[in-house]
This record gives C-alpha cells, structure tokens and sequence, in this order.
C-alpha cells in the first residue's frame, strides 16, 4: 500500500513537471498578445519597451527562462512575480484561493448529498414516477449552461437584483474570518449554482452505475444468502457503484479547486478563477502559469486521493 | 419416489414481458424432488432450466415477470410467500449455488466477511460465533488452511475453490434442499469431478436433497436419482437417472446423450450435435416444440402438442413424445448400436409402415394426445 501511495505521488510531481512546461511553451513561446507593449502603453518608444522587457525577463532565450522559473518553484518555492502588479504570484494566488475553496468545498459537499441520495432511490425504484420526476429535473439541470442558470437564479433570488429579493447576489461576497454569516449567506447562491448542475450529474450517474451493480451475480447471490434488501443495495450495491462516482468527483473537486470560472466572475468573488481570467486579460503570464500549474496541482492531487480511496474500496487495486 | 417430496413443483409458468414480446421461459414445468435425494434437470441454455429454480427462491420477481403454478417446499408454497418469508427460506432451509463463482462472490468483500453475514441473516449469533461456523464449513468443504483463509478476497483463490466457497456459504445454514446451478460449467475438468464428489459427500453427511442443473448429462449421470430433461420451458422426460441412460425415449435426450464424448465410441466416429437451435421462447414452435429440430417428425406432430405420459414398466418414467413406443425402442436401438441419424430415420420409417400394417397407426397414438393447437 505503502508503495502504490509513493508510486502514484511520483507520478504526479512527473504530470506536473510536464503542466508546467506545456503552459510556458504556451504562454511564452507562442504568445497571442504581448504584455510589453500593454505595459509600455500606446506610443511608447523603443527604449521604453527594450527597457520593460529587459525587466521582465523577456529578453533572454526562452530555455533560459524556464531554467530560471523551474529553478523558482523548485529552490524557492517561488512561482514569479505578476509583471502589472510585481507581487509574488504565490501570495496572490494566496490571497484568492480561500474564496475559491470556500465556494468549491461547500458546493461539492451540497451536490454530494444531493446527488447520491437521489440516484440511489431513482436506481432501486426505477421506472415509477419518483425515478422519472428525478431523472428529467436532472436532465434539466445538466442541460442548462451554468452561466445561464446562475443569472436565472440572481435574477430570481438575488437582493435588489431579483424578483424576490431573498438571498445576497453578486459582490456580496466576504471571508469566512471576517463575517461567517455574511460569508455563508453571501455563498448559497453560488453553491446552488455549482451543486444543482454537479447534483443533477452525479444522481444520473449513480444511478446507471447502481442500476448496473444490481444486475451482477454477486447482488444475486446475496438476495439469494437471504440477506434483507437493505443491506443487499447498501453493503453489495452501492459500495460498487460509488467508486466510477468518486473518480468523477476527484476530476471535478481538483478542476474547480483550480477556480471555478464561470460562477466567481458572475458573482464577482475574488477566487482563482478571477484571478485567472485577469491575468490572461492582461498577458499577465506569471500569473496564467501560477494559477494553471495550481489548477493541475489540485487535479493530480485529487486523484491521488481517489485512486488511494480506490485501493481502500476494491481490493483487487491493491494487488496489482 | 414413493416418500413425500420436499420439493414439488407443479406446473410453473414463469414468463417475462419484454419490448419484443412476452418470453415465456418456464411453460408448464412440472418436477419434484425428494428429500435427501438428487434430482437433475438437464437442458440447453435457454430451455427454462435457471429460471425455475431462480423462482423457487423469489429471484426471478419483478414488475414485468408472471408467475403462476405451485412450488411446494416442505408443504409451504414458495410462491405464495411474501418477500419477508421467502427471505427466512432463503439460504437457510432452500440454498442455491451459482455457475460462476468468482462474478457470484462480492469482489471487495473478503470470504469471511461474505460467510459471516451469510450466517447472521438467518441466526441471531455473535460475529465470533458466525466466524467460527464459517471456518467450521470452510473446512468440511476442504479448503487448506481455513483460518488464514477467512480474510482472503475471492479474488485469491482458484475457481475450484471459490466453488468450494460458494458450496460452504450454501450449507451454512444447514439447508433441507440445494439447489446447484451448473456448479461445473465454470470449472476445469479435474476441479469438475472434484467438486461434484465433494457434493455427493456432502449429501451423504448431512443429508440434504440436491437439484442440480446442468447442460451435461454427464455431469448428473453419477449424481442424480432422477433427471428431467427440459426443453423450451417444459420437462419433456423424467425418469431415474440409470433408466434414463438405459432407455431414453424423446428424441431430444438422445440427441444430448449422442452428443456427449465417449471413451468407449469407436474411434473416428463423428459426435452428433442436435441440428438446429433452440426455439424462440417467444413465438414458439407449433404442436411439439421440439419438431423443427427433430429428425424422426411427422406431419400431425406439428400440430399436436404432446403431454407428459408414462411409458409403462416397472420405473417411473414419463415422456412427451408423439412417436409410437415400438418406433421409440427401435431408433433408440439403434442409435444406440452406433448407426447414424439418417438410418436411424430409416428405422423409424419401418416402423411406421409395420405399425401401419397392423392397423395400429401412428396417428392413432397421436390422437390419445389431448391438446391440439391450430
């Protein structure tokens, strides 16, 4: 077990090598835009803009610049400077990841508790109304793009903003430190946004994976031990059926730990996502690159975690 | 069979409905075991043969599947029971063992866990003492080294003695009846004959009745008391297991017992396979359901459907066959001398026209036959 745990975590320091130097080839070897004429500004001369880009670095060879980054992260722990505002781009990813998480974690515990128990009862009732009703109110969710979703909800639910105005909208946004009511009901829109369509995702697939795990000789044979019905679809079913939801999951969790795009911008919470989307705006690639490697850094993590729990689940994982 | 049986079963009917029609798997089955005894259903894959007893235990229940008949278990009606009561039958007094042990155990679980619970369903003991019985039948069953064993997950054994494992969760709760689902058909050819020893063992030590179902007749040739043969859904034969090899009268047993692999053949003598396939359960052959695949057919045998009728003699030993006694003796003989099928035929055309010669016409013995289908 031991062994599989080090495997997997040396793996994923080698996935994120690799992420690292794909997004600099990206950011830095084909750029779109170019961060020192918007820094320089219009009409700036060519001093002015040999100068910039001698202070950003920008006028050395790219394999020197990726020496020097990956030098960075791996002596320092240091992800660069941000070249419009010159701070450290780990403190500003700092300074935005505990919005991020606030939203991710909270979202993902609301769809999970959603979202497993109705794909459990629309599996074992299949075919009756509940499980019909269920399956297109899932169906409506998955279908519906998210920034849609959350303007209907704002548009609906949000204070000032809405029909009713029930629920703080966007930019209401605090620290969970600095008002944990605030921050609580400044959240429920956005996790509504994320869960319901996360919700609507995994019942469906929870479903279909139950609906298959019932169908197995083993649920045969455990109905067949005498065993009462709830102990055959919770200890013999659902225990197989989980594991295709947690690899999801650890997707998901990981790709929205790295900021949750659509939701932060709408609701305007300051998060990684922001974050991100600012910096691509402004070719602020130490900033790109600090938040993608990040957003990677969550994913491998997370399924670290999934293939461990993985392990745990089945077994037959443990052998190989 | 003279004692009362533990198990009859009296004309089931089990038949699913499906987007492409109503299937009718089991249509008429009638058979009975007695306790302590071996009774062998023989057939091919869809001949109705898993789903009867899949029924006895409440397992074939669902929104879309008919079941009617009577299935008498130690005087109960098993399908008379409610889903609380078929639960205190099963896996306690009637077991069932499955075709393939390793997709039949849970693969996350380990064995002792599996046993454990096996025994706590049905007996309010202590997890010690449940793992204590579970070691207890792991070891009856022969498995090495049982303790160390208890913790292992199925996926660490052999098929044989995952078998084994399947066998000692059955017996746990000491069972009147078990019923094994093609126990072998899973298994190598030596873990076969083990397994099937390891059974006989068991039923001579404590006594329970076994059904065993398989497509092999050599598999239940050593086992079995009795054997039905089924086909499409109905028993078509039933006769004690030596009188069946003996004198089998339905063209379909002898198609099984022609087909199965003989040390003693001559050599270079082809195997004869039954021609054709096994019908539609849906839209099913007219009159006999076996006359599209049978060489010996007649006209009328397309429209009469025959009944289960004794042969007569000494033994039980019921068929349904439209074919005349004398021609049934006499194509068996000589199938039996090794001729081919095609002479077979030639036999029972012969036997037609003596038959016919005596005024004792086929078509007479088809008319005893009640049931005629247009």
């Amino acid at each position: 077990m031991a062994a599989f745990v080090v495997r997997r975590v040396l793996w994923g320091l080698v996935t994120l090598v690799a992420v690292v130097f794909v997004t600099f080839l990206i950011f830095r070897v084909f750029p779109g835009a170019n961060p020192v004429v918007l820094l320089a500004g219009k009409g700036a001369t060519a001093q002015r803009e040999a100068f910039i880009r001698h202070e950003l670095g920008l006028n050395r060879s790219w394999i020197v610049q990726f020496w020097l980054y990956l030098k960075g992260i791996v002596l320092h722990g240091n992800l660069g400077f941000s070249f419009f505002t010159s701070r450290a781009v780990l403190g500003e990813i700092g300074q935005a990841l505990p919005a991020t998480l606030s939203l991710t974690v909270g979202a993902a515990v609301l769809w999970f508790v959603l979202g497993i128990p109705v794909g459990i009862l629309s599996a074992i009732r299949r075919g009756t109304v509940w499980d019909r009703t269920a399956m297109t109110a899932s169906l409506t969710f998955v279908s519906m793009p998210i920034f849609w979703f959350a303007l209907i909800l704002i548009y609906l639910l949000a204070k000032s903003l809405g029909i009713v105005s029930l629920l703080p909208g966007p930019g209401s946004y605090v620290g969970l430190t600095a008002n944990p009511v605030k921050w609580f009901e400044s959240l429920i829109l956005p996790w509504l946004v994320l869960a319901l369509t996360q919700a609507a995702i995994y019942s469906r697939l929870l479903r279909g994976s139950l609906l298959d795990a019932m169908g197995e000789d083993y649920i045969r044979t455990a109905r067949a031990k005498g065993l009462p019905e709830r102990t055959v679809i919770w200890k013999h079913g659902v225990r197989s059926a989980i594991t295709p939801v947690l690899t999801v999951f650890g997707i998901d969790l990981g790709g929205l730990l790295g900021g949750a795009v659509i939701v932060e911008e709408i609701f305007s919470i300051h998060g990684v996502g922001l974050l991100n989307i600012t910096a691509i705006n402004n070719s602020d690639f130490p900033v790109v690159q600090g938040t993608t490697v990040l957003a990677a850094a969550f994913v491998v993590l997370a399924n670290i975690v999934v293939d461990i729990l993985y392990a745990y689940i089945d077994p037959r994982v443990r052998v190989q | 069979m003279t004692e009362t049986p533990l198990l009859e079963v009296e004309d089931l009917h089990v038949s699913f409905s499906t987007d492409d029609g109503v299937v009718k798997a089991v249509d008429g089955a009638s058979y009975s075991v007695a306790a302590g005894k071996t009774l062998g259903i023989v057939g091919e894959s869809g001949s109705g043969k898993s789903v009867s007893s899949l029924t006895a235990l409440g397992l074939t229940k669902g929104r879309n599947t008919t079941i009617s008949g009577r299935m008498l278990f130690a005087g109960r009606d098993l399908l008379a029971l409610d889903s609380s009561e078929i639960r205190q039958v099963r896996g306690n007094d009637l077991a069932m063992i499955f075709q393939d042990p390793l997709s039949a155990l849970h693969p996350f679980y380990t064995i002792g866990n599996q046993l454990i619970e096996a025994v706590r369903a049905h007996q309010d003991v202590s997890k010690a003492a449940a793992r204590a019985r579970a070691l207890d039948l792991l070891e009856l069953v022969g498995i090495p080294d049982p303790a160390a064993r208890l913790d292992r997950y199925p996926h660490e054994f052999s098929g044989g003695m995952r078998q084994r494992v399947m066998i000692a969760m059955a017996l746990l709760n000491e069972p009147k009846l078990l019923i094994a689902d093609e126990p072998t058909t899973a298994l190598d050819v030596t873990v076969q004959a083990q397994i099937l020893t390891l059974l006989q063992d068991l039923q001579d030590r404590l006594g329970m009745a076994i059904v065993i179902i398989t497509h092999d007749l050599g598999v239940v040739a050593e086992m079995a008391d009795d054997i039905a043969v089924m086909y499409a859904g109905r028993i078509v034969e039933r006769a004690p297991g030596r009188e069946l090899f003996a004198h089998p009268q339905h063209p379909y047993t002898w198609g099984l017992l022609k087909s199965i692999p003989r040390l003693d053949n001559p050599r270079g003598e082809d195997l004869t396979p039954i021609p054709g396939r096994p019908p539609s359960l849906i839209n099913r052959p007219s009159g006999c359901h076996f006359h599209p695949r049978c060489p010996y057919v007649r006209d009328e045998h397309r429209r009469v459907d025959p009944r289960m009728q004794s042969v007569g003699g000494d033994t039980p030993h019921e068929v349904a066959c439209l074919l005349p006694a004398q021609t049934r003796s006499a194509v068996w003989q000589a199938l039996s001398r090794g001729d081919s099928v095609q002479q077979a035929q030639r036999v029972a055309r012969d036997s037609a026209r003596a038959a016919s010669n005596t005024s004792e016409s086929a078509s007479a013995a088809a008319d005893e036959q009640q049931e005629v289908q247009p």
